[in-house]
């Protein structure tokens, strides 16, 4: 019964030209259709997390195809924790100024005092706040959890 | 709402949830849970819920199949069971 590293390790599976190269094509359009998914999450399916998640298969599909230090090249982990923390922080900075200004908890019509644009304009334009910090969240989280998974917990080498 | 899809999605799900839970090989099963999940999805979009689908389609057939794999990695690849 061998382990399927040692097995990977001998057949120098992970190596492939074609996949590299498909995936330097590929992972910017991946990416684009993430910010699209989050962007335009109030009017079609989609939203914060699935774009998020999207972005974060990204960064998964860079780590797969090359290595784990390419990928984390372009996002590191300090980088990643910053961004889930800010995800975080702006949703529930959202809901609290909402809160501070007079409506309840991500009750957005009651920004309209910091920003006069009309309550019906804040309600579409609250939501899209809230989704940009539930994708970036969701984006550094995501990313994070399979480089802690397949490096077993030590961030230095990965699949 | 289109039944005689529903009946053969349905079928298709119910195969692959037994074939995930009796085979030995896991990353087979990871395979077939992955199947799984997008028949699943299949589902939720034939029944008019397009938000549930898209979550399912990223969240279930996507990134938990590669956890599931770099999870797999790490122990042994036959279950004991």
């Amino acid at each position: 019964m061998k382990l399927l590293q040692e097995q990977t390790q001998k057949l120098k599976i992970g190596e492939s030209l074609i996949i590299q190269t498909a995936s330097r094509l590929l992972i910017p359009f991946i990416q684009l259709f993430g910010l699209y998914v989050i962007v335009h999450g109030h009017y079609s399916p989609g939203g914060g997390f699935q774009g998020g998640v999207i972005l974060g298969a990204s960064f998964v599909l860079l780590a797969l195809a090359f290595d784990q230090k390419f990928s984390m090249q372009y996002m590191s982990e300090k980088t990643s924790g910053l961004l889930a923390n800010t995800g975080a922080l702006i949703f529930v900075g959202t809901g609290t100024l909402c809160a501070i200004f007079g409506g309840l908890f991500l009750h957005y019509s009651a920004l309209d005092v910091l920003i006069p644009l009309g309550p019906i304009e804040w309600r579409s334009f609250g939501i899209f706040i809230v989704e940009v910090g539930v994708g970036l969240a969701v984006m550094s989280n995501m990313a994070i959890l399979f480089w802690v998974l397949g490096s077993n917990g030590e961030m230095d080498e990965g699949l | 709402m289109i039944w005689i899809l529903d009946l053969l999605i349905l079928s298709l799900l119910v195969i692959c949830a037994i074939a995930a839970i009796n085979i030995k090989d896991l990353l087979s099963a990871t395979i077939i849970f992955g199947v799984y999940s997008f028949l699943m999805c299949l589902l939720w979009a034939e029944m008019g819920a397009v938000d549930v689908a898209f979550t399912e389609a990223t969240v279930g057939a996507g990134i938990s199949t590669v956890l599931f794999i770099a999870a797999i990695l790490h122990t042994s690849r036959r279950s004991k069971d």
